[in-house]
C-alpha cells in the first residue's frame, strides 16, 4: 500500500524541528542556547513555503483521514505565523524567568503541529488526538515558569478542564459513531443527506458533546471560567499563544465540522450558538472593564473575541465562514502584538501587568506607546485597522444572513470594550510614574514582534481586499 | 494622478507626515511647517471654491476609485452646496487653531501631528460620499481629538475624553449596523453590492423600517450636534479641551452632526424624517430655550459659551426638521456663523485664560480699560453671537425663523425667546467681564493682545462682518444644492404607496417592518 504523505508535509516539518531542537538542547552549551530560537523559526518558515507551494492542493491520505485544502492551508499557515512572532517575542522572556529554552520551543512547535492536524483532519478520531496533541503540549507550557507559585495552580485548572472537555467530546464522537457507524467527515455528511426525521436522536446528541467540548477549547460562556487564571498563570507569550492558536485551532474545526460537514444540522444548533454568542461577548467585555492587570483584561477581551467570532458562526454560509477566517487572521495580528507589548514591560522579576505600570510609557518608548495604541484600537474596532474591518464583515454576514440583532448586539458591545482598551491608551499617554520597558537595543526579536503584527495591523485595515479574498477561497475549498 | 478634492484632503496629512521628520526640539520649525500646510490647504480649498459650478445642485468634482472590489466599497467623494462652504469653513480654521496653539507647552510635535490628521479627518467626512469612507472619516477622527483632549487638556481631561469617545461611538456603532443593513437592502433590490451614497438615495424602503434605520442614522448625529437631551458630553468636553481642542469642536466636529442629518439621515429617509420632524423641532426649541437658560447661569466663561453651542446647535436642527428651503439654508448658514462666532468666543476666552488662568467671570470687570482692543473683539464677536443685523449670526437665526414659522408656528415662538434669552446672557456676561470697575489689582497688569493674536482673530472678523453684510454669494451657492435635496424629498413623499403617516402609528406597527431578517440569501439549507 502506498501511502501518500504530501498532504502532512508541513505537520512533519515541524515534528522533525521539534525533534531537532530537544537534541540539540542536549549538546549545546547554555551561551548558545540562543541558536534554538533560531532553528525554531527557521523550521517553521520553511513549512510556512512549503505550505505556500501546496496552495491549491485537494489531497485526501491515510483513507481520507486527512484532506489537506485551502482551507487547512489557510490555518496551517496562521499557526505557523502565530509560532513564529511567539517565538520572537519570548527570547526575553525565557531569559528573565529561566524557563527551559529548549523545552520550551519545543513544545510551541508541537502544539503547532497538533494544530496543523486539526485544521486538516476529516476523521473525527484524528482531530482528537491531534487535539490532545496540542492541549497537553499547551497545559506543560502553561506551567513552565515554575518559580512562580501560580503557574502550577493555572496547569492544574487547565489540564483539569482539559480533560473536562475531553471527556464531553470523547462522548460525543462515541455517540456519534454509534447513530452512523463512521467517524469519518464526509462519510458523517453522506449520513445527513438523509432525511431529518431518520436521523438517531442520539446523534443531535453527540453533535451538542462535541459543540461543549469546543466551546470550552475556544472558551465561550458559559464555558469560560478557566480562562482569566489560567491566561493569569501562564507565561505571558503562552497566554498570547493560547489566546490566539488555541482558539483559531478550535474555530478551524469548528468551521470545518459544523459550517461545511454538518450544514444540514444547522437548524439544530443556530439558536444555542445565537445565545452562546451573546452571552459570550457580554460576559467577557463586562468583567474585563473591571480589571486592573492588562493581562487579565486581556484574557477576558479574548472571551468577548470569541463571542464576536461566533457570530460569524451563527451567520454561517459563504460569507459567515469568510468572515471568520478573515477575523480570526485580523485577531491573530493584534492580539499577538497586544501580548508582546505586555512582554516588553518585564523587568527582572516582576511582570509588571498592571495598568499603573503603563503610565507614560507612551512618551517613553514612542515605538511601545504607538504600537500599544495601534492594537487597542484595532481590538476596539477602530477603523483602517484590521480589527474594524474584521468587525465590518462579521456584522455583514450577519445582517446578510438575517441576524441584525446579533449585529447590534456586537456593536454595543464594541461600545463596552472601548472603555478598557482606551483605559490603556490613558495610562499610556495621559498619566505619568510608570516602568520604563524595554529598549530596542535590549531586546531587538521583541521589537521585531510587534513591528510585524502592527504592520500587519495596519495593512489589514487599509488593504484588506486581498485577505478577505485569502479567506473566501480558503473557506469555499471546504465545500 | 491625484484629483482636486483627495488632495485637499490628504495635504494636511502629507504635512503631518513632514513633521514626523523635524526634530522634536525645533519648536519655531514645527510650527512653521504645521502652519504652511495648513495655509496650503486653505489655498486649495479655495481653489475648489473659485472652480465650483452655482449653478448646479448636484455633486461636482467626483473621484471614484474601487478599494474593496469584492463589496462594492469605493473611495469615492465629491463635493456640494451643502458640503462646500463646511470644508472652506474647516480649511479656514485650520491655519488659525494652528497660530492659537503657539503656547502649548509641552510635547508640541505631536500635538501638531495630531491637529492635521483631524483636519484631514474632518475634510474628508464632508467630502465623502460612499457610506463605508464616510463612517471611516467620522470614526478615526475621534482619536485625534480624544488625545488632544485628553493629553493637552484640563484637569478633568481623561473622564471629558473619554466621554466624549463613548458618546460618540455609542451612536456611530449602531449607525455602522444600518449602513450594512441599508447595502444589505440594496443589494436585494439591484443584485449589486454598493455603498455609493448616490446609489442608495433611489431606494425605497417601506415605512417602518425607514423609522428603524433613520432612528439608528439620526441617534448617532444627534448625539454629535449636539440634541437636548443628548448634550450631556459637550460641556465637559469643551471646558476640559485645549483653546483649540474647543475651537474645532464648537467650530467644526459639531457640524457633523448636523451634516450627517442634511446628507444622510433627512434624504435616504425622507417619510421617517418627515414623520418624526415635530419631535426633532421639539427637542431643538427645548435645547434652545434649556442651552440659553443654563448658559445665563454659568460663572465660568468656557461653560457658558459651551452652553450657548447647545443654544445655537438648536436652531441648526429647527432649521433642518422645517424641511423647506429657507429654513435648511438658514440652518447651513447658521452652523457656518457658530463655527465662526463660538470659535472666536473660545479663542478670547483663552486668550484671557492664558494671562489671568482663571476663566471665572467673577474675577474680571472692567477690562476695557486695561485691554481696549481685546474688548473691542470681544464685544463684537458677542454681539454676533446674539445675532445683531449687520452681523452674520443673524442672517442663519433670521431664515430659520422664517422657515420654522411656515412649518411650526408655535414651536417658531418659543424658537425666537431663545434669542432674547442669548442676548440676555451674552450682555450680561460682556457686562461683568469688560465693563464697569477695574477693581481688581490682577487685572491692572494684563497686557493687550499681542500681534499674533490680532492676526488669527482679524480673518474671523473679517468674515463675520462680511457674512453679516453681503450673504448672498453664500446663500446662492448653497441654493441650488438644497433645492436639488428637497426635490429627492418631495418626488419620494409624492410616490403614490406613501401616506403622511404618524411616528407613534408607525413604530407600533413595527412587528411588519422590524429589522430582523433580510432574507437575502440564507445559507446550508
Amino acid at each position: 500500500m502506498e501511502v501518500n504523505l504530501t498532504p502532512l508535509l508541513p505537520a512533519i516539518e515541524v515534528v522533525l524541528t521539534a525533534l531537532a531542537v530537544l537534541l540539540l538542547d542536549l549538546f549545546l552549551g547554555e551561551r548558545a542556547k540562543g541558536l534554538l530560537a533560531w532553528i525554531s523559526v527557521l523550521g517553521s518558515a520553511i513549512a510556512m513555503a512549503t505550505g505556500l507551494l501546496l496552495w491549491g492542493s485537494h489531497e485526501g491520505a491515510f483513507q481520507g483521514t486527512v484532506l489537506l485544502d485551502n482551507f487547512g492551508l489557510f490555518f496551517t499557515l496562521l499557526f505557523l505565523g502565530s509560532a513564529i512572532i511567539t517565538i520572537l517575542s519570548s527570547v526575553h522572556y525565557l531569559k528573565e524567568t529561566r524557563i527551559l529554552p529548549g523545552e520550551y520551543h519545543a513544545l510551541i512547535l508541537l502544539s503547532t503541529a497538533g494544530m496543523i492536524l486539526m485544521a486538516t483532519a476529516n476523521d473525527l478520531l484524528l482531530f482528537f488526538l491531534s487535539l490532545e496533541t496540542m492541549s497537553i503540549a499547551v497545559y506543560i507550557l502553561t506551567g513552565m515558569w515554575r518559580e512562580r507559585g501560580q503557574a502550577g495552580e493555572a496547569a492544574m485548572k487547565y489540564f483539569l478542564m482539559g480533560a473536562f472537555a475531553t471527556g464531553f467530546l470523547l462522548y460525543g464522537i462515541a455517540l456519534i459513531f454509534g447513530a452512523t457507524g463512521s467517524t469519518n467527515l464526509s462519510r458523517l455528511s453522506a449520513f445527513l443527506t438523509q432525511p431529518a426525521n431518520s436521523w438517531p436522536l442520539f446523534l443531535i446528541a453527540g453533535f451538542f458533546l462535541l459543540l461543549i467540548g469546543l466551546a470550552f477549547k475556544v472558551a465561550a460562556a458559559p464555558f469560560h471560567f478557566w480562562v482569566p487564571d489560567v491566561y493569569e498563570g501562564a507565561p505571558t507569550s503562552v497566554a498570547g499563544f493560547m489566546a490566539v492558536s488555541v482558539k483559531a485551532a478550535a474555530f478551524a474545526v469548528w468551521a470545518r465540522i459544523f459550517l461545511s460537514r454538518l450544514a444540514p444540522l444547522e437548524a439544530q444548533w443556530t439558536l444555542p450558538l445565537w445565545a452562546m454568542a451573546i452571552l459570550t461577548m457580554t460576559i467577557g467585555n463586562l468583567l474585563a472593564i473591571s480589571q486592573t492587570s492588562v493581562k487579565r483584561m486581556l484574557a477576558y477581551s479574548s472571551i468577548a473575541h470569541a463571542g464576536y467570532l461566533l457570530i460569524a458562526v451563527v451567520a454561517a454560509g459563504e460569507d459567515g465562514g469568510a468572515a471568520l477566517l478573515f477575523y480570526l487572521l485580523a485577531y491573530a495580528l493584534m492580539s499577538l502584538g497586544a501580548f508582546a507589548v505586555v512582554l516588553a514591560l518585564k523587568e527582572g522579576e516582576r511582570d509588571n501587568e498592571d495598568y499603573s505600570h503603563y503610565a507614560g510609557l507612551g512618551f517613553k518608548r514612542p515605538f511601545l506607546g504607538i504600537a500599544m495604541s495601534l492594537f487597542m484600537l484595532s481590538l476596539a474596532g477602530f477603523p483602517l485597522l484590521a480589527g474594524f474591518t474584521g468587525k465590518f464583515y462579521l456584522f455583514r454576514s450577519a445582517v446578510v444572513a438575517g441576524y441584525t440583532e446579533l449585529a447590534i448586539v456586537g456593536a454595543l458591545n464594541s461600545v463596552l470594550s472601548a472603555v478598557y482598551y482606551l483605559r490603556v491608551i490613558v495610562m499610556m499617554y495621559m498619566e505619568e510614574g510608570g516602568v520604563e520597558g524595554k529598549s530596542f537595543a535590549s531586546s531587538p526579536y521583541l521589537y521585531a514582534a510587534i513591528a510585524i503584527t502592527a504592520l500587519g495591523t495596519i495593512y489589514l485595515g487599509v488593504a484588506p481586499a486581498p485577505a478577505l479574498e485569502l479567506s473566501r477561497i480558503s473557506f469555499l475549498s471546504l465545500r | 494622478m491625484i484629483g482636486d478634492l483627495s488632495l485637499l484632503i490628504s495635504l494636511p496629512t502629507l504635512g503631518a507626515g513632514v513633521l514626523l521628520f523635524i526634530p522634536t526640539g525645533r519648536r519655531g520649525l514645527l510650527f512653521q511647517s504645521a502652519l504652511a500646510f495648513a495655509a496650503l490647504t486653505f489655498f486649495w480649498s479655495l481653489g475648489i471654491l473659485w472652480r465650483f459650478d452655482s449653478s448646479q445642485g448636484g455633486m461636482q468634482m467626483i473621484e471614484r476609485l474601487p478599494w474593496i472590489p469584492f463589496y462594492g466599497i469605493e473611495y469615492l467623494v465629491g463635493v456640494d452646496g451643502l458640503s462646500l462652504f463646511l470644508v472652506l469653513l474647516t480649511a479656514f480654521l485650520g491655519p488659525i487653531v494652528i497660530l492659537a496653539s503657539w503656547n502649548i507647552g509641552k510635547r508640541v510635535k505631536e500635538y501638531l501631528f495630531l491637529m492635521l490628521l483631524l483636519e484631514s479627518g474632518m475634510i474628508g467626512t464632508f467630502l465623502a460620499l460612499d457610506l463605508f469612507l464616510f463612517y471611516v472619516f467620522w470614526e478615526i477622527m475621534l482619536v485625534p481629538m480624544y488625545f488632544i483632549i485628553g493629553v493637552w487638556g484640563g484637569p478633568q481631561r481623561i473622564y471629558a475624553a473619554l466621554k466624549f469617545v463613548l458618546f460618540t461611538m455609542s451612536g456611530s456603532l449602531l449607525m455602522l449596523v444600518a449602513i450594512i443593513y441599508l447595502a444589505a437592502r440594496h443589494f436585494q433590490a439591484t443584485q449589486v453590492w454598493s455603498f455609493d451614497l448616490l446609489e442608495i438615495y433611489r431606494l425605497s424602503l417601506p415605512y417602518p423600517e425607514q423609522l428603524w434605520l433613520f432612528g439608528a442614522f439620526a441617534l448617532s448625529f444627534a448625539i454629535k450636534v449636539p440634541l437636548f437631551p443628548l448634550h450631556t458630553w459637550l460641556p465637559d468636553a469643551h471646558v476640559e479641551a485645549p483653546t483649540a481642542g474647543s475651537v474645532i469642536l464648537a467650530g467644526i466636529l459639531l457640524k457633523m452632526g448636523s451634516y450627517g442629518f442634511l446628507r444622510f439621515a433627512i434624504p435616504l429617509f425622507p417619510e421617517a424624517a418627515l414623520a418624526a420632524a415635530p419631535l426633532f423641532i421639539a427637542l431643538a426649541v427645548v435645547g434652545i430655550v434649556y442651552g440659553a437658560l443654563v448658559a445665563m447661569m454659568q460663572e465660568d466663561l468656557k461653560k457658558l459659551v459651551a452652553y450657548s453651542s447647545v443654544s445655537h446647535l438648536g436652531f441648526v436642527m429647527l432649521g433642518l426638521f422645517a424641511l423647506n428651503l429657507q429654513g435648511i439654508q438658514g440652518s447651513l448658514y447658521q452652523m457656518l456663523s457658530h463655527g465662526l462666532s463660538t470659535g472666536a468666543l473660545f479663542l478670547l476666552v483663552g486668550m484671557i485664560y492664558d494671562r489671568r488662568h482663571t476663566r471665572m467671570i467673577a474675577d474680571f470687570g472692567g477690562l476695557w480699560r486695561q485691554l481696549p482692543l481685546f474688548s473691542a473683539f470681544f464685544l463684537v464677536v458677542a454681539l454676533s453671537s446674539i445675532a445683531l443685523p449687520g452681523l452674520n449670526g443673524f442672517v442663519g437665526e433670521f431664515l430659520i425663523l422664517l422657515g420654522a414659522f411656515k412649518a411650526a408656528p408655535l414651536w417658531a415662538v418659543w424658537a425666537a425667546t431663545g434669542v432674547i434669552l442669548g442676548a440676555i446672557y451674552m450682555l450680561w456676561m460682556v457686562r461683568r467681564v469688560i465693563f464697569g470697575p477695574l477693581d481688581r489689582p490682577e487685572n491692572q497688569q494684563l497686557e493687550d493682545m499681542s500681534a499674533r493674536e490680532i492676526a488669527l482673530l482679524t480673518p474671523i472678523l473679517a468674515l463675520i462682518l462680511f457674512m453679516g453684510i453681503y450673504p448672498q454669494p453664500i446663500l446662492s451657492r448653497m441654493k441650488p444644492s438644497v433645492e436639488f435635496m428637497l426635490q429627492r424629498i418631495e418626488s419620494k413623499k409624492s410616490s403614490p404607496a406613501f401616506e403622511p403617516p404618524s411616528l407613534l402609528a408607525g413604530l407600533g406597527s413595527g412587528e411588519a417592518g422590524k429589522p430582523g431578517k433580510v432574507e437575502i440569501h440564507r445559507h446550508g439549507s
